[in-house]
């Protein structure tokens, strides 16, 4: 029963909150919906470009330099993610551990200075 | 007014007054339940006690202690299924969610008085002072002008996706005051993953911010979510490294335990890892949206980024949000780098809860000053900075104090002499690489040329101004 009490202790609180947050906003979103005015016009649905009508959708394509940060983002959270444990458990292991931090971080940042001379970091 | 007068045509619906009669007296009960359940709790009318003011956990652990005793004879087949002390986790979460979410909602309401205050102080005005003393209700004439606003939804937007990110931007700003230590025994979530949970939770927001740039089918809103989403993902990684160097010090990732270090060596991680604490703090107003980095919604360039398209309480929902998170982000600088509740032994004295939120709301004055005071970045140099200024130097720093911990580990000088040490080392070494790197970069200020502003009249007009500017 000792795991499923700590589950209770930790996330059960967490669900809690989530579930009272939800119902606050949810709470809020009805009151105005009640509270508010609300009539048919369609014109008010046009949507804001500077007084004049939108020229055509605005979903289109997004700029491919926001991807390579995308990418160059993605390596090194999850190397965030190795790191913590190591973090937490390097005073036990020892200096071995300090060395093999050095090559795993000695390799990103290898990968970083190659993106950066491969002008991924520029803003043209 | 006769028709004549009036050519638009526009059926309105507006609900009786009732209804908000209802709505006021159901707050009014929440707030006397409230306050009823705090009293029951804190005077210790449960089992005979008076409980100390100083430390309100107490309180909610002898409830939970008294509800297990109450609830040994509890059905077996529940307790099979759900743990022996369900009944009192449910009721120490229920009541933990109702104390957030009073807090967060008081909190907001504050906030939009003491935010307007205050720059309208730094801006020499005065700020709203019409509304009841000094103001001090004009959030509530905000929160019923927002409220009676109409919702409008732009025509080709998504409409399910247009919905979700008021809600999916409200709960993680509720959420990550769960791990706040406010005091000893004082917090709602203390899991031993606490930093991790922050992180997660935090950078849930970006996916809502990107829905709603996306959901609206403004070119605006999407520029300015692209903007967000590209910011906010850049600094989420200084921010990890800031806090990898604490957890790297206090070999825990729990936050009660990361102030209990700071209390035992009786300093502030702060002053050990300058570099941490201003990579902290530079990376959350990024991840706020605040105005050094507010380029996601910068109002002169894009109208309002990712929420220009909402409006009424929608709006209202993201603004409050954006204020809350403000002071959160004040109460994990102070948990994480100024010793959280303690105050060199006068934690003894004053109640641990009233420091903590002394210095929770200094680092929340620290924001409103900046977004007062400093211009706003352009994105590019924003992105330069994160990826590479602070990602290499914070790596750097990263080895080095795993290197301070080993040393530590393997002298036996006295505390004092050691710790002191570690933060020379720091200093130096931020001092240091803050120079070297920014060479390295290529600033070099002693050779800029120092251009006096001069009219451009007298340098013989626009011909000669653009010949300044070329040279």
């Amino acid at each position: 029963m000792d795991h499923l009490d700590q589950l209770f202790g930790t996330y059960a609180a967490v669900f809690a909150a989530t579930i009272a947050g939800f119902i606050l906003v949810v709470t809020a979103l009805i009151a105005s919906r009640l509270l508010a005015p609300f009539s048919v016009e369609r014109n008010k649905g046009t949507s804001y470009e500077c007084g004049m009508l939108p020229l055509r959708r605005a979903q289109t394509s997004i700029g491919m330099r926001y991807y390579l940060y995308a990418i160059l983002f993605i390596i090194f959270d999850v190397e965030a993610v190795f790191i913590f444990p190591w973090a937490l458990s390097y005073v036990e292991v020892g200096p071995m551990a300090y060395y093999e931090m050095l090559v795993f971080i000695g390799i990103l940042a290898a990968g970083l200075a190659y993106a950066w001379k491969k002008g991924a970091l520029k803003w043209q | 007014m006769s028709a004549a007068l009036d050519p638009i045509r526009v059926r309105v619906r507006v609900t009786s007054p009732r209804l908000a009669v209802t709505l006021g007296i159901v707050l009014v009960l929440f707030g006397a339940a409230s306050i009823g359940i705090a009293y029951v709790v804190v005077s210790g009318m449960l089992d005979g006690h008076w409980y100390d003011f100083r430390d309100l956990g107490l309180g909610m652990a002898h409830l939970r202690e008294w509800l297990n005793e109450v609830n040994a004879g509890q059905p077996a087949a529940l307790s099979a299924f759900l743990g022996d002390q369900w009944i009192s986790y449910i009721t120490g979460a229920l009541l933990g969610a109702t104390g957030i979410l009073t807090f967060f909602g008081l909190l907001l309401l504050i906030l939009v008085w003491v935010e307007r205050r205050l720059i309208g102080r730094i801006q020499v005005r005065k700020g709203p002072n019409r509304v009841g003393p000094f103001g001090l209700l004009q959030p509530v004439a905000d929160a019923l002008k927002l409220i009676q606003k109409e919702v409008l939804i732009p025509i080709g937007a998504d409409r399910f996706m247009f919905y979700l990110p008021p809600v999916l931007v409200f709960i993680p700003g509720l959420l990550v005051w769960a791990v706040v230590p406010w005091a000893p025994n004082m917090n709602y979530l203390d899991t031993n993953v606490g930093v991790i949970y922050l992180i997660a939770i935090s950078s849930t927001a970006t996916l809502a911010i990107f829905m709603a740039g996306w959901a609206s089918n403004n070119h605006y809103a999407l520029l300015g979510a692209m903007r967000t989403v590209a910011m906010m993902i850049s600094y989420e990684i200084p921010l990890s490294l800031a806090l990898l160097m604490v957890v790297l010090m206090t070999g825990s990732m729990q936050l009660s335990t990361i102030v209990q270090w700071q209390v035992d060596h009786h300093v502030w991680l702060g002053m050990l890892m300058p570099l941490a604490l201003f990579t902290f703090f530079f990376s959350s107003t990024a991840e706020l949206n605040r105005t050094p980095n507010d380029i996601a919604e910068a109002e002169s360039e894009i109208v309002a980024g990712f929420h220009t398209e909402y409006s009424g309480m929608k709006f209202g929902l993201f603004y409050a949000v954006e204020l809350g998170n403000a002071v959160a982000v004040g109460a994990f600088v102070a948990a994480f780098f100024l010793g959280g509740w303690s105050l060199f032994g006068l934690e003894t004295w004053i109640p641990p809860y009233l420091i903590f939120a002394a210095k929770a709301f200094g680092g929340y004055f620290v924001l409103v000053w900046l977004r007062g005071t400093l211009p706003r970045f352009r994105l590019d140099q924003l992105m330069s900075f994160a990826w590479k200024y602070l990602i290499p130097i914070s790596l750097l720093q990263v080895l080095l104090v795993a290197i301070e911990v080993t040393a530590m580990r393997y002298m036996h000088f006295p505390d004092f002499v050691e710790l002191s040490l570690v933060g020379a080392a720091n200093l130096a070494f931020t001092i240091f690489i803050v120079r070297a790197w920014a060479t390295f970069l290529g600033y070099r200020p002693e050779r800029e040329q120092v251009l006096k502003p001069t009219m451009a009249k007298q340098m013989g007009g626009l011909r000669a101004a653009e010949e300044m500017r070329t040279r």
